[in-house]
């Protein structure tokens, strides 16, 4: 029991000792380079970080807010963490979200008489199917050897919000006399609403994320599945010769994948808007991959980056409100952070 | 399909075809020297906001062509850094020279959206209206889309037929041999970082100076990654990338005509040929591409250090 408290306090300090520093110089100089660019682009930084931190840190709603933001960015962080095990690359987490949402939303809209004991595990599995069969088709396209995941997952990204676009201004388009203008579902019956609690927004969704997280975790470290596939991430012709069956491992691992990214979709619809619209996610799924490859795919790492992505995101909605500043301009800060891990300076070198 | 409609695709594809062959060329060239750039969407969506912005400013059209320009080679700086400079991953990198397009453009357009302009002059092809059925706005092209395919010709003649795009093909099929026959390789990679840089930031002007005639984020959607499948189809030679670009514009006109002529297929429906088109043409085609591909692409290169 000692022996394994131990090893656990160890194999903390080795992965965070230094990672917590690591991170942390990263956040600074990110942080200060977005200054810089707020302040070329007329607007106040000082303000703007004061501002977020006294609206995420200084009441318990805005807590609470930024938990709500970190759900979809965990499951879809997990969602690039788990086929980049296997050596896959997974961009498609965007297109993956959409599909959950739209398999979700369906399921919601058709079964709507059905008791809520009953509609929060269906919608769970259409969320999962629907994500994970759209990152399928690429992982079947990779195992046949046919055209690489990369690319195909990419494009991918672009074709699962036109069809949700086709069903929302089509044959689900909300006609109910006084609903918005704005083309998007009925709204979801109250028995397939994901439950909140404390009064907050935060739902069930962090429960599933975490759950995920955990799973990702256990999966990958303590038991065979977790080391055959280091085995074939770290070299697949020598997995191949000893009798694993890659291209098993390629459909099964982006199914999940893409299903993980999936329960996003589902509960940002199910948990958060309770109705499905055109553009609900401002690119949760391109985030997820940044945070996967900031956290080098340890949970840890992940719940960290999420919940640092999650103050980013809240930051750019208020900076829009406050300053006019346009919410795409978080990408910016984004693309900063990645930046000064790409550049790795000696101080925040990882070890390759 | 009336006669007219065939003429409207025809036309219509040779024009949306232009700027997408402008961002292939030039990641052509920057993969044959081994770097594979998702940043391409960002460099194009920079060159869209910087184009429309310095066209609004200077009142020029070109001024804002030749301003994207620039701006796309620098900002491709940022990624040649990072990649070759720093030996960062090059897929990390360029998603975040992606992300920081779609932040910067989104930054810099904000003051332009809604703003029209006239657009680069339009000339018909000589001689082609006295063909039956032809209107006055079919054939009609600017400039820069006459220039596509001559340019892909350009960059052919630079890369197979110069000791410039001998070097730049040593590099991106084993920058060690490179090295060792006396070429610096980090400036050849740097140098074809710059070309890309340059014709996709023209490419990204296009689109919103010669095309849309406005600002729109996020209006590139996903054709920096459709170039990037279209270098793998083109197998990286230049003039088999104009046949992939005619194909997306083939499959984008016939998007917009079908909406145009009140088709009843949903417009979402006809937005996703493209998309879905370009992921055929990889799936027919992308098998083959071990044989050709530059030998060093996507590593990362240690040898100088």
């Amino acid at each position: 029991m000692v022996r394994a408290l131990k090893r656990v306090g160890e194999t903390l300090r080795k992965r965070w000792g230094l990672g917590a520093v690591r991170y942390t110089v990263i956040l600074i100089v990110a942080l200060l380079a977005y200054g810089l660019v707020l302040l070329i682009a007329g607007k106040d930084p000082i303000k703007a970080y004061v501002d977020t931190f006294t609206f995420t840190f200084g009441s318990a709603y805005g807590f609470s807010e930024l938990l709500v933001r970190m759900t979809p960015l965990l499951l879809t962080a997990v969602a690039v963490a788990l086929p980049s095990r296997l050596g896959l690359i997974n961009v498609g987490g965007e297109g993956q979200l959409y599909m959950g949402a739209w398999l979700a939303t369906w399921g919601a809209i058709t079964f709507v008489s059905l008791p809520q004991a009953a509609f929060i595990p269906l919608l769970i599995l259409l969320g999962f199917v629907g994500g994970g069969t759209w990152a399928a088709i690429a992982g079947f396209f990779r195992a046949r050897g046919w055209v690489n995941e990369t690319i195909t997952t990419l494009l991918m990204n672009y074709v699962a919000p036109l069809i949700v676009g086709f069903f929302i201004y089509g044959a689900w388009r909300s006609r109910v006399p006084g609903a918005s203008a704005f083309p998007q579902s009925a709204t979801f019956p109250p028995a397939a609403r994901l439950p909140r609690f404390f009064g907050t927004r935060v739902h069930l969704g962090l429960v599933l994320a975490l759950v995920a997280l955990g799973i990702f975790w256990f999966m990958l470290e303590r038991t065979k599945w977790g080391l055959k596939m280091r085995a074939i991430g770290g070299n697949p012709e020598a997995a191949r010769r000893l009798g694993m069956r890659l291209g098993l491992y390629f459909v099964v691992v982006m199914f999940i994948a893409g299903g993980i990214a999936g329960l996003a979709g589902m509960a940002e619809v199910s948990g958060l808007h309770w109705r499905l619209s055109a553009g609900f996610s401002p690119g949760y799924g391109f985030v997820g991959f940044l945070i996967s490859w900031l956290s080098g795919g340890s949970a840890i790492g992940i719940v960290t980056m999420s919940f640092v992505l999650a103050i980013v995101f809240a930051g750019g909605s208020l900076l829009q409100i406050t300053q006019g500043v346009p919410f795409a301009a978080v990408n910016v800060l984004m693309a900063l952070i990645l930046f000064a891990v790409l550049i790795r300076p000696r101080l925040v070198r990882r070890k390759a | 399909m009336t006669w007219s409609l065939v003429l409207g695709i025809v036309s219509g594809t040779i024009m949306y075809g232009a700027p997408l062959l402008y961002a292939t060329l030039g990641e052509v060239v920057g993969q044959r020297a081994g770097m594979v750039n998702l940043g391409l969407e960002g460099i194009l969506l920079v060159g869209a906001s910087v184009g429309l912005a310095a066209s609004v400013v200077t009142g020029s059209p070109w001024a804002g062509i030749a301003a994207a320009g620039i701006a796309g080679c620098l900002f491709n700086l940022v990624y040649a850094f990072l990649v070759v400079s720093r030996k960062a991953n090059q897929l990390a990198s360029g998603l975040a020279l992606m992300f920081l397009g779609t932040g910067l453009s989104a930054m810099i357009g904000k003051a332009y959206i809604g703003r029209g302009i006239t657009g680069l002059a339009r000339y018909q092809v000589p001689g082609i209206s006295s063909l039956p059925g032809i209107t006055r706005t079919m054939f009609s092209y600017d400039l820069l889309v006459y220039l596509a395919a001559p340019v892909a010709v350009v960059v052919w003649w630079l890369i197979f037929r110069t000791r410039w795009g001998l070097g730049l093909r040593a590099v991106g099929e084993s920058p060690s041999a490179a090295f060792a026959a006396g070429r610096r390789v980090s400036w050849a990679e740097y140098q074809a970082a710059m070309f890309c840089g340059l014709m996709s930031g023209i490419a990204g002007a296009h689109l919103s100076v010669a095309l849309a005639r406005t600002w729109t984020e996020g209006m590139t959607g996903g054709r920096g990654f459709i170039a990037v499948a279209l270098v793998i189809f083109s197998k990286w030679h230049p003039l088999r990338a104009i046949v992939g670009a005619l194909v997306f514009g083939g499959a984008v006109t016939v998007g917009l005509q079908l909406q145009a002529s009140g088709s009843t297929i949903s417009p979402f429906v006809l937005n996703m040929i493209p998309y879905v088109l370009t992921l055929g043409i990889l799936l027919i085609w992308g098998g083959a591409r071990r044989l050709v591909a530059p030998a060093a692409l996507g590593r990362v290169y240690f040898g100088e250090e």
